[in-house]
């Protein structure tokens, strides 16, 4: 864990928390502890992947990064700023397990959603949609209807109305956690693709492992009650292709993280 | 690409079908059930006509089963051809006229009704979304509203309309009373479906809205309304039977002439001169209420026809 500068972050820097804690239902009997002191520093252009058992807090940390919720002690910046400045200057896209999208809107509507919500002209609004549509191999389906979609491509609407302003942040939930094997491997090459044309920081929650090393340059793994990060472990995989989930350094890592999971895991 | 395109369109085409085929099956449905119970009408009254002096002392057939003659259960036929006849001596417009006419008055009456109940529903639901104490303190009240009988309030809004609505830029007539009452009872499922309905919306896409900075009424025009429609088209069935219901019973304990509630007091009052007459005026009553649940119908199916609910087959 790298050591936090509250003064003047440098630009690298992208998010930035400083002993996070989190307690939901504070003082009555259903108390939570979801976090305890967090310290995490993201730099830009990262791709890093939150991991750990359900319930070990991924969520929430996204949560507090797109100030979603709010932490109970501890200061969470996003460029610089507080999260929810971050937020009101839109400086992050979202993209959950479900897609969230709109079924009464078609796809290019559903992408230009964000767009229409800052104001932006018509035209400039389809211009970019489209643009992302191409981005996620979509082009052709603009003009249909959620519910004529099969789950993987409704994942990558939703990446795409994400992306569609340009955000430089992109938080993500577990969005393929619901999808097959073979559609999940996929998409995976598909984001790594974005993330490579795009150069954009992406914060990525799975409970896959394969999947977490797959994608990131560093994975934070995550032990439960209260969640703490257990250990950060950077992945130097280069560029992935077809043989990289067959390579030696890809199982090293696989073996790195279970391993940081089942050593918190006995430690209890 | 093209053959997905194509299959696609293929899919809508066959599902705008379907939807006319569900349509007319449901009109086919509807006329089946009219003959059954024409069937059932007349073949009651034929088994009651026969019951004779002699059977009043079988146990259930004299007894409990009532009997009947042409003037508690006028033959169907009589209903039919009373249409094209004037209904009294000094007109010469036959019944059916009469009925339309007065179809189209507590239609009127309760399209407004069930315009401004629309209106003020939407808004009561969107105020009480706004605050959980708003909804807390506003719903026993709306519950309590609709448990005030119509009779009582009838009089006293055509009184009051007639007194206090010189301010208004035209005449009140006592038509526009009938609309406020039948107003009072369309508000209601409108307001309580509608707050169901804008809470609906899926949480994620709560929060993506709140990750967008959407303001209030960005989330609520973009997201909580459109999820609330499927909601608020139930109300909107309900709404307009109950404003049908509203305005007759409106026109009648208010006292107001012209409307199929004046209409049917009268034949009511005069039942033993010509029961047919009541009887099809009643019915001008259904079909007026089952006209204005179909055009929500059609406006529904226009309206969803993109979504899920409205276009699959169930
Ligand atoms: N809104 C909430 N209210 C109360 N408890 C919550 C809330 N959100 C999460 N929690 C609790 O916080 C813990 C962490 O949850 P979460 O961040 O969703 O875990 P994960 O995403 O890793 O599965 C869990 O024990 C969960 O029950
Ligand atoms: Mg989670």
């Amino acid at each position: 864990m790298t050591e936090h500068e509250t003064q003047s972050p440098s630009i690298t820097t992208t998010v930035e928390l400083d002993s996070v804690s989190k307690v939901f239902n504070l003082g009555k009997p259903n108390e939570v502890h979801a976090l305890d002191s967090i310290d995490l520093t993201i730099n830009n252009g990262t791709f890093v992947s939150l991991i750990g058992a359900s319930g070990c807090g991924k969520s929430t940390l996204l949560r507090l990064m797109g100030a979603l919720t709010h932490p109970t002690e501890g200061s969470v910046l996003v460029n610089g700023k507080s999260a929810d400045q971050a937020r009101l200057d839109r400086d992050y896209g979202m993209a959950f397990q479900t897609s969230g999208l709109f079924e009464w809107r078609t796809v290019i509507q559903n992408i230009e959603l964000p767009l229409q919500l800052m104001g932006w002209d018509k035209v400039l609004r389809k211009e970019r949609a489209r643009e992302m549509l191409e981005l996620v191999k979509l082009p052709e389906f603009g003009d249909h209807y959620p519910r004529e979609l099969s789950g993987g491509m409704k994942q990558r609407v939703a990446i795409a109305r994400a992306l569609s302003f340009h955000p430089q942040l992109l938080l993500m939930d577990e969005p393929f956690g619901a999808l097959d094997e073979m559609t999940r491997e996929h998409m995976q090459m598909e984001v790594l693709e974005i993330w490579e044309k795009t150069g954009k920081t992406i914060v990525f929650v799975t409970h896959s492992i394969p999947e977490a090393v797959f994608l990131s340059n560093r994975v934070v793994v995550m032990s439960p009650r209260p969640g703490r990060i257990a250990a950060d472990i950077s992945v130097s995989l280069g560029k992935r292709d077809f043989d990289t989930r067959e390579s030696q350094a890809f199982f090293d890592s696989i073996t790195e993280v279970r391993e940081a999971l089942r050593f918190k895991e006995s430690n209890r | 690409m093209v053959t997905r395109e194509e299959t696609s369109r293929a899919i809508a085409r066959h599902e705008r079908k379907e939807a006319i085929r569900r349509g007319v099956r449901r009109v086919v449905v509807f006329l089946a059930f009219l003959v059954v119970l024409a069937l059932v009408y007349t073949g009651y009254k034929a088994f009651g006509e026969s019951i004779n002096d002699a059977q009043t002392e079988w146990p259930v057939v004299g007894r409990v089963l009532p009997r009947t003659n042409d003037l508690t259960m006028p033959p169907i036929i009589d209903m039919i051809t009373e249409l094209g006849q004037p209904p009294q001596r000094n007109s010469s417009k036959p019944l059916a006229a009469f009925i339309a006419e007065a179809s189209l008055f507590t239609f009127r009456e309760a399209a407004f009704g069930f315009f401004f109940g629309m209106v003020l529903g939407l808004a009561l639901a969107i105020l009480m979304l706004r605050s959980r104490w708003i909804e807390r303190g506003l719903s026993p009240y709306l519950v309590a509203s609709q448990t005030v009988p119509l009779v009582a309030i009838a009089p006293i809004v055509v009184i009051w309309g007639s007194k206090s609505m010189g301010w208004l830029p035209f005449v009140w007539q006592p038509w526009m009373s009938v609309s406020i009452i039948a107003t009072y009872l369309t508000f209601f499922p409108v307001a309580m479906n509608g707050i169901r309905g804008l809470k609906s919306a899926d949480p994620a896409a709560m929060e993506l809205m709140r990750s967008y900075a959407a303001s209030r009424r960005q989330t609520l025009m973009k997201l909580q309304l459109p999820a609330a429609l499927p909601y608020l088209f139930v109300a909107f069935k309900l709404a307009a039977t109950v404003s049908i219901v509203g305005a007759i019973v409106g026109e009648i304990s208010g006292g107001v002439t012209g409307g199929l509630g004046r209409l049917i007091l009268d034949y009511a009052s005069r039942y033993t001169t010509g029961p047919p007459r009541l009887y099809a005026s009643v019915m001008g009553a259904a079909v007026l209420g089952i006209a204005v649940v179909g055009m929500v119908t059609v406006t529904e199916f226009f309206v969803m026809s993109k979504r899920r609910e409205g276009s699959t087959t169930s």
